[in-house]
């Protein structure tokens, strides 16, 4: 008999990603972003990422431990939780409410609804938004150097909009805060949640993912792209390309685009959807940000767009080749 | 008296409106931030239950069949007036944290449910006790989310504080936390294997699953009926398949039979 002969069912390409290396991926993109944050808010940043990782991993081993359900740990899907939950969260955030936040996320918005693949939103956005709820106060106060400030963001937003951005920034809160400047909110020398400060960071991960095809162009472009037509038309000071580079470079923008909102269980599986998911979220962080109270609005926004994932899926499916012109699928 | 005593029973465990029957789920996630707030709206709510419940098993002879929602409604809401304008008088403070959910006690589904499932067809005396029983029923469900919120978000039982203000939860007080406290207590009712809305057995034909023991509505004649047919043809069906197996075992029995005759034949 002849070898040749023998044919196996399809698919017939495979690939060696699986969700193990898709995790790790992401990780390995979060490095230079948890390296410099660890080296800009100093010890603190550090407990609080291993804090958050190791409570992430604990309590996915014990619920699935409890619930008698295979373990999945080692896929990297809770350490990758733990570390983005981590560095949303103000270096000077107390640890307890970090563990709570963290079984929050994993217990409560993974697995009650059946764990990995099956949770409606963003784990860590999850337990962000439950922490911001719960201690306001202690995720707001940003510690920097030291001294406890406003971020470059909230100082914008409280300044006024006849002075331009550099007058505003290097006027601080007009008390013991250090002046500021857009390149510094570029390179990350802020005030800030541990990991959305510096923007170098972030876009050193995001080219690595893009570039090892972890995630599509689709959503981090039309999302930031959205979010910059929105501003400049918005924004109450005209085309002002410091005041847009001060908005993307600042806040969680970058790190939502790129690490959070391509979440794979949580983002539009179809093209169409990511590109009409990613100008949903440009609109609503650039509503939140320019006519909400908060100088922030990404977590709420890439949370609510995670609720609207289903509804844009089914509006987008795909035709199959051959099905063209035929209707309702007769 | 045995049924007013099963009435009770019957509202405050069987067939307990918040945990059971998942009914006036709005009062149950708005108000219940503390206990003393879940306590005042339940307790609120059992007295126009009671009251509303005796009136309308009382008129349950003089209104007519086709407006009995309307004046089911036009009913209660002169009681809840009537209740409205105490609390104003003798509990303001009470009055103020329940708000616009007081005057909302006029939509409340159980109030109806009641209403239409027991008082419009039964004596004064047993509808009495059922809407005792479904209001205190009610109202232990919305003590139990109040002082589990109240615990968590603002570290106190009934007002007194027991947890030191840097460890309290916000997030309970607020609505999302109404939505997780309730589906954890009926989570643990789940596991307890307590009958609650989410655990009897669905039938997918019927509306409201063909659980008999907790319906409130009236239609259930018909569902009755449906139930009915559905056990007659499945009854039917099995003796049909028990005949069918049974002839084609035999069928089967006599080809062997044959064939080792044949066998036989051939051999010889």
């Amino acid at each position: 008999m002849n070898n040749l002969l023998n044919v196996s069912s399809s698919p017939h390409v495979r690939d060696k990603s699986s969700t193990k290396s898709i995790m790790w991926d992401v990780i390995i993109a979060l490095i230079p972003t948890s390296v410099f944050g660890i080296y800009n808010f100093g010890l603190n940043a550090a407990i609080l990422i291993a804090v958050c990782i190791a409570t992430c991993i604990l309590s996915e081993y014990i619920w699935q431990k409890c619930m008698k359900l295979p373990l999945t740990v080692n896929d990297g899907s809770a350490v990758l939780t733990g570390l983005l939950l981590a560095l949303n969260l103000s270096p000077s955030f107390p640890i307890w409410m970090a563990i709570l936040g963290s079984v929050f996320a994993i217990i409560i918005v993974k697995q009650l609804f059946g764990g990995l693949g099956q949770n409606f939103m963003n784990p860590a956005l999850g337990a962000r938004c439950f922490l911001m709820i719960s201690f306001a106060g202690k995720m707001t106060s940003f510690v920097h150097d030291g001294i406890t400030g406003p971020t470059p963001l909230a100082i914008i937003k409280a300044g006024s909009k006849s002075d331009s951005i550099q007058t505003i920034l290097a006027a601080g809160d007009g008390k013991q805060q250090e002046a500021t400047s857009v390149l510094k909110m570029f390179l990350g020398s802020t005030g800030g949640t541990i990991g959305e400060t510096c923007a170098l960071a972030l876009l050193i991960g995001a080219a690595y993912l893009l570039i090892k095809k972890i995630i599509s162009w689709r959503i981090p472009v039309c999302y930031i792209a959205t979010f910059a037509i929105f501003i400049l038309l918005f924004g109450g000071r005209g085309v002002d390309m410091m005041y847009l580079a001060a908005e993307l470079c600042g806040g969680g923008l970058l790190l939502g685009a790129f690490f959070m909102a391509t979440d794979y269980v949580t983002s539009p599986i179809t093209p169409k959807g990511q590109i009409i998911f990613g100008i949903l979220l440009g609109l609503l962080t650039g509503i939140f940000r320019v006519f909400g109270a908060s100088a922030e609005g990404v977590s709420y926004a890439i949370i609510i767009g995670n609720l609207l994932v289903p509804l844009i899926e089914r509006v987008t499916i795909p035709v199959p080749f051959g099905k063209e012109g035929i209707k309702d699928g007769k | 008296m045995n049924t007013c005593v099963e009435r009770l029973k019957n509202g405050i465990i069987t067939e307990n409106p918040t945990f059971v029957m998942m009914l006036g789920m709005c009062p149950t996630l708005a108000v219940t931030s503390s206990a003393i707030n879940g306590l005042g709206m339940g307790l609120t709510t059992a007295a126009v239950l009671v009251l509303s419940n005796a009136f309308i098993s009382l008129l349950r002879g003089v209104i007519p069949d086709k407006v009995r929602i309307p004046a089911f409604i036009v009913i209660v809401a002169s009681f809840v007036t009537v209740i409205q304008l105490l609390l104003q008088g003798f509990l303001p403070s009470l009055n103020d944290a329940l708000g616009v959910y007081i005057p909302l006690i006029v939509v409340n589904c159980i109030i109806l449910g009641r209403a239409e499932a027991y008082a419009s067809k039964n004596p004064v005396i047993p509808s009495i006790f059922d809407g005792l029983g479904m209001g205190l029923g009610f109202t232990f469900g919305l003590t139990c989310i109040g002082i589990c919120r109240e615990i968590l978000g603002a570290g106190a039982i009934f007002g007194k504080q027991i947890i030191p203000e840097d460890f309290h939860i916000t997030f309970f007080v607020l609505a999302p936390g109404a939505f997780l406290v309730l589906a954890f207590l009926t989570a643990i009712q789940n596991k307890l294997k307590l009958p609650s809305a989410t655990n009897v057995e669905q039938d997918a034909n019927i509306a409201c699953g063909g659980n008999c023991a907790s319906c409130v509505g009236s239609a259930c004649a018909a569902n009755k009926g449906i139930l009915e047919a559905e056990r007659v043809a499945a009854k039917a069906a099995k003796a049909q398949a028990a005949k069918e197996a049974a002839a084609k075992a035999k069928a089967a029995k006599e080809a062997a039979a044959k064939a080792k005759e044949a066998e036989g034949k051939e051999e010889k």
